[in-house]
């Protein structure tokens, strides 16, 4: 970290963007893959572990724990601790990241599913639905808006984490703040920042549409609150 | 980049982190461990308290007023999105320019924002579910706005401002390990030192440590929620703050 930032520097050079337009492109595939496939990966295994916790009451509270305590250690330290084992790159971020989803999933997978109608489910069991079969056609579809509220929260988490996940060399938007950072050099910083923000925002607007699509039910009833 | 240099996978590293926790030189001296862990807690305690004393207040009004839930969705969401680690490099040239210098501060403002607004939507969502005939019987027994605020809805509200400061707390322990990177000298510095060296014992060393503190940190804020509140189990408290709906959820985000 040497010389200081010149007092003419601009806080972007606009000139920078066309220039880099091919590692922008590159960067952003690179975040959208990591978030996406984290958030995948998550997603199973979080429905996986609420399935378990349904079936199993008293199985909640242990795996709530664990999920909580992943949740609760820093992002650059988790990234670190997994790099002697898994190297730098995309498998030690992947690991970090999927652990980071699985609080706010779980949480929300049995939320969801705990707030379906105990008379809505006796109605489904009366008209002679099977078990698995009410499950996947009546609670999770009654518990639709709040896993897809749990995905969104974890998809925009995510994609801010991606930034710092670059630090331990899995690309992403977070390449180019560290970059700017080593050199202190604004524009890629601003660059970086921005376009991880406005990833983000669109991926809120998207799952709110989504959701939207999904729960026509909702809407009727959606307004009072705000 | 190669993915497979310095990957040892056995437990020589787990060996090296054992034998850097138990040297007395790891933890003394300008660099030590003490050191760093000093400045890590020191940084983190002043960005909190500074986050209460800015985001209680106000949102003690407006939860009282009963407004401004749009501003408190708005927030979140907004907070939610924009990375830390973002923030901190940006803040970095300015604080350079304007000479604030490296570590200290660039680091606090970045902090700073994130720790408001767990706190600012917690404590406002606490005071607006308060039980309406509650406050009303209050103001019935002729109670003045600020003794309805300050005694009846502030109180109510305590397990939820609580959840707040703790969420917000965790979070600042958890990220202040960022602040190595513009030269601030906390826990994360031996994490970076050892990445650019590939001393991975020091490297997992450090982050245990990190996540001990962040595990630590959720702990003490959970004895004390129930200290405060002894009358309402905090987690029950919290799950009404998580309804999607209100996309109010302030306790999940990092």
């Amino acid at each position: 970290m040497t010389g200081l930032l010149a007092a003419d520097e601009p806080l972007v050079r606009w000139q920078w963007i066309p220039d880099h337009a091919e590692e922008i492109r590159a960067a952003t595939v690179e975040h959208l893959q990591l978030t996406g496939s984290s958030v995948a990966i998550g997603f199973v295994i979080a429905m996986a572990m609420a399935m378990v916790s349904i079936r199993w009451r008293f199985l909640y509270g242990p795996l709530a724990a664990v999920a909580g305590a992943l949740y609760a250690i820093p992002s650059l330290a988790l990234f670190a601790l997994l790099v002697p084992f898994t190297g730098l790159g995309y498998r030690s971020a992947q690991i970090a990241l999927v652990s980071y989803t699985l609080l706010i999933l779980l949480r929300n997978i049995v939320a969801g599913i705990d707030g379906v109608p105990q008379a809505v489910k006796d109605a489904a069991d009366g008209m002679g639905y099977e078990p698995w079969r009410r499950f996947l056609a009546v609670d999770l579809r009654l518990a639709t808006p709040t896993i897809v509220s749990g995905l969104r929260i974890a998809t925009v988490t995510i994609i801010g984490l991606v930034t710092v996940a670059a630090l331990v060399g899995s690309g992403g938007y977070g390449t180019f703040i560290d970059d700017g950072l080593s050199r202190q050099f604004p524009t890629p910083i601003v660059v970086g920042a921005g376009l991880s923000i406005a990833m983000a925002v669109a991926f809120d607007v998207l799952f709110v549409l989504v959701q939207r699509v999904l729960t026509p039910w909702t809407r009727i009833t959606a307004s009072p609150e705000t | 980049m190669d993915a497979h240099h310095g990957v040892t996978g056995d437990l020589t590293v787990l060996q090296e982190a054992l034998d850097y926790l138990t040297a007395s030189d790891s933890w003394w001296g300008r660099n030590g461990l003490v050191t760093l862990l000093w400045n890590h807690v020191r940084l983190s305690v002043f960005t909190v308290v500074a986050a209460m004393l800015v985001s209680i207040p106000p949102a003690l009004w407006f939860g009282h007023r009963r407004r401004g839930g749009a501003i408190a969705v708005t927030v979140v969401n907004i907070s939610r999105a924009v990375p830390t680690f973002a923030i901190i490099a940006l803040v970095f040239p300015f604080s350079l320019r304007y000479g604030f210098g490296l570590g200290f501060w660039p680091t606090f403002v970045a902090l700073f924002f994130l720790a408001l607004p767990p706190i600012f939507v917690n404590t406002f969502t606490g005071v607006t579910e308060v039980d309406r005939d509650v406050v009303e019987a209050a103001r019935a027994m002729g109670m003045r706005e600020r003794e309805v605020l300050l005694d009846v809805e502030l109180p109510a509200a305590m397990p939820l401002l609580a959840t707040g400061v703790r969420i917000s707390a965790v979070q600042v322990v958890a990220t202040t390990t960022l602040g190595a990177l513009v030269g601030f000298r906390c826990l994360g510095s031996p994490i970076l030192q050892g990445l650019a060296t590939r001393d991975y014992g020091r490297v997992i060393a450090a982050a245990t440590l990190v996540a001990l503190l962040s595990l630590a940190t959720e702990f003490a804020f959970a004895l004390l929620a129930r200290r405060l509140s002894p009358w309402a189990r905090p987690d029950v408290a919290t799950a009404r703050v998580r309804t999607p709906r209100t996309g109010a959820a302030a306790d999940l985000a990092i």
